[in-house]
């Protein structure tokens, strides 16, 4: 199996990473105006200041929307196919690119489903998945 | 603006395959026939706007254009918006003209990802790629997808989409891909990105295009065969990355229709052919909702039934868009749009006094929307 590239992660995205080494999901906050959101960045959108903290997240999230993968456009993935990539907000309102995993993962989705934070090693980093499951 | 500027001359070359041909040299080519199609000599040209060749951009574009032309513009301009650049493009030169900034304008467009690179359009952001979420068609699949939750778009109405372009195509010299295809046909080809199929993907294309823009009034004086006039354009940007969309299902091209259609005097009601951006099935779904042919959610009825076939409510994409004639970014819609209501297109619908043209780029971040007629 190829692996896919791990790309070069800013510094300022790397909490996010170390946390879900730790099987944590976190998210960007402003102090500023409230504002939550991911990808992580240096300032916050709404209101442009710099004051930001990463705050944890509950882990539960809906679904916002999915695509379902039957080619791959990456050899990396060739052996995963089908393979689900979600479109997830959480519940504190940011909204992340994921994908679904077990149980019964390609059946039965549908917009609003809840949904529940995992974790799955991807090479050498510890990516949030999520399930409809919440975790036993 | 109504009507004071006016398309003088489009020109194309080959669309598909064009081994050994670089974006450049498709530029000269189209350019070449948009200025013969306008009876302009070259040296008249003072101004140059170049949308960049999406698989191979170039710093300095502008000027490597201008210099494979020959030309020393008094204006020009390297328009990095997507496909949305085309109408964008057409906006400001309209707006140049009439600022008398410049007399006589050349807007071109070329790429080569067929032959060359298409790399570009297998690519992932970030970290998305460790999600596996890699590739155009993925981003939007997952708008296609809500539309389908959030109104019951069905994969039939998805379908009408590439089959009629593809029954325009078929009649086009031109066109790429030239196979009609029925609804089974479609039904049955494997899901590339659940819920795209092939067929609801724009094909990978090499190929150029050009279009020549002046004033109606100094077209009358050069005696141009036939200008087509600009009625209206608007433009609009949503910005925000999909997934930061609140609703995934709407797009500044509300914003870029009411500016076109205010400018235009116009209303959906009064427009005689569309030629819609269709670089995937649910674009000109959501197109004609934004544009208000349709109440919002309603755009996969809206297609049904052959609507929007040339014998249809609403011709739309009668020489077979990005699905069947070439995968190039929007200028082949303008072009198109300008035979339409010169009335020597390929197919030519009953009536068309006045098109809508859109183009769009990136995943839906940018828009623009153009009214021509007589
Ligand atoms: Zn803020």
């Amino acid at each position: 199996m190829t692996d896919f590239p791990i790309p070069a992660i800013p510094e300022h995205a790397l909490p996010f990473w170390e946390a879900a080494e730790k099987s944590q999901l976190r998210y960007m906050a402003c102090n500023s105006c409230a504002h939550s959101f991911l990808p992580a960045r240096t300032e916050c959108p709404n209101c442009l200041a710099a004051d930001l903290e990463w705050r944890m997240a509950s882990g539960k999230a809906q679904l916002i929307s999915w695509v379902i993968y039957h080619r791959a456009f990456h050899p990396a993935f060739a052996d995963r196919l089908p393979y689900t990539v979600a479109l997830v907000q959480l519940e504190e309102g940011p909204r992340m690119i994921s994908n679904i995993v077990e149980p019964d993962p390609d059946t039965a989705l549908t917009i609003n489903l809840p949904l529940f934070v995992r974790f799955q090693d991807m090479g050498n980093l510890r990516i949030p998945v999520f399930s409809r499951q919440p975790k036993l | 603006m109504r009507g004071r500027t006016v398309i003088a001359g489009i020109g194309h070359t080959a669309f598909g395959a064009l081994s050994g041909r670089s974006a450049t040299s498709l530029i000269v080519e189209a350019t070449r026939n948009a200025l013969a199609d306008a009876n302009v000599d070259k040296t008249m040209v003072d101004a140059l706007l170049v949308k960049p060749s999406t698989s191979a951009p170039q710093l300095m574009t502008g000027q490597i254009v201008a210099e494979a032309l020959g030309l020393q513009p008094k204006l020009g301009m390297s328009w990095d918006q997507g496909g949305a650049a085309v109408i964008g493009m057409i906006s400001y030169a309209s707006l140049a003209i009439e600022a008398r900034l410049c007399d006589i304008v050349v807007i071109c467009f070329a790429d080569n990802p067929r032959t060359g690179s298409s790399e570009v359009y297998r690519s992932s952001t970030g970290t998305d790629g460790l999600f596996g979420y890699v590739g155009v068609p993925a981003a939007y699949a997952m708008i296609a997808r809500r539309h389908m939750e959030q109104y019951g778009t069905t994969p039939r109405q998805l379908g009408a989409v590439p089959i009629a372009a593809r029954r325009h195509g078929a009649a086009n010299p031109s066109a790429q891909l030239r196979k009609p295809l029925s609804m089974a046909d479609y039904l049955n080809e494997p899901y590339i990105v659940d819920p795209f199929r092939r067929s609801d993907c724009a094909l990978v294309s090499d190929g150029g295009a050009a279009i020549v823009l002046m004033s109606a009034e100094r077209a009358m004086q050069l005696a141009v065969r036939a200008p087509v006039p600009i009625l209206g354009f608007g433009l609009g940007q949503s910005s925000w990355d999909v997934r930061l969309r609140q609703d995934l299902t709407t797009t500044c091209a509300t914003v870029s229709a009411t500016t076109a259609f205010s400018a235009a005097g116009l209303a959906p009601e009064d427009i005689d052919v569309a030629q819609l951006y269709d670089c995937f099935s649910i674009v000109p779904i959501m197109t004609l909702e934004d544009y208000g042919f349709c109440k919002k959610g309603q755009g996969g009825a809206f297609v049904e039934e052959g609507r929007i076939e040339i014998d249809g409510d609403l011709p739309m994409n009668t020489a077979g868009g990005l699905l069947s004639e070439t995968g190039m970014p929007g200028m082949q819609l303008v072009l198109e749009g300008v035979r339409q209501v010169r009335g020597n297109a390929n197919l030519q619908a009953r009536k068309a006094n006045t098109c809508i043209v859109s183009s769009q780029g990136g995943i839906m971040q940018t828009h623009g929307t153009l009214i021509i007629g007589g």
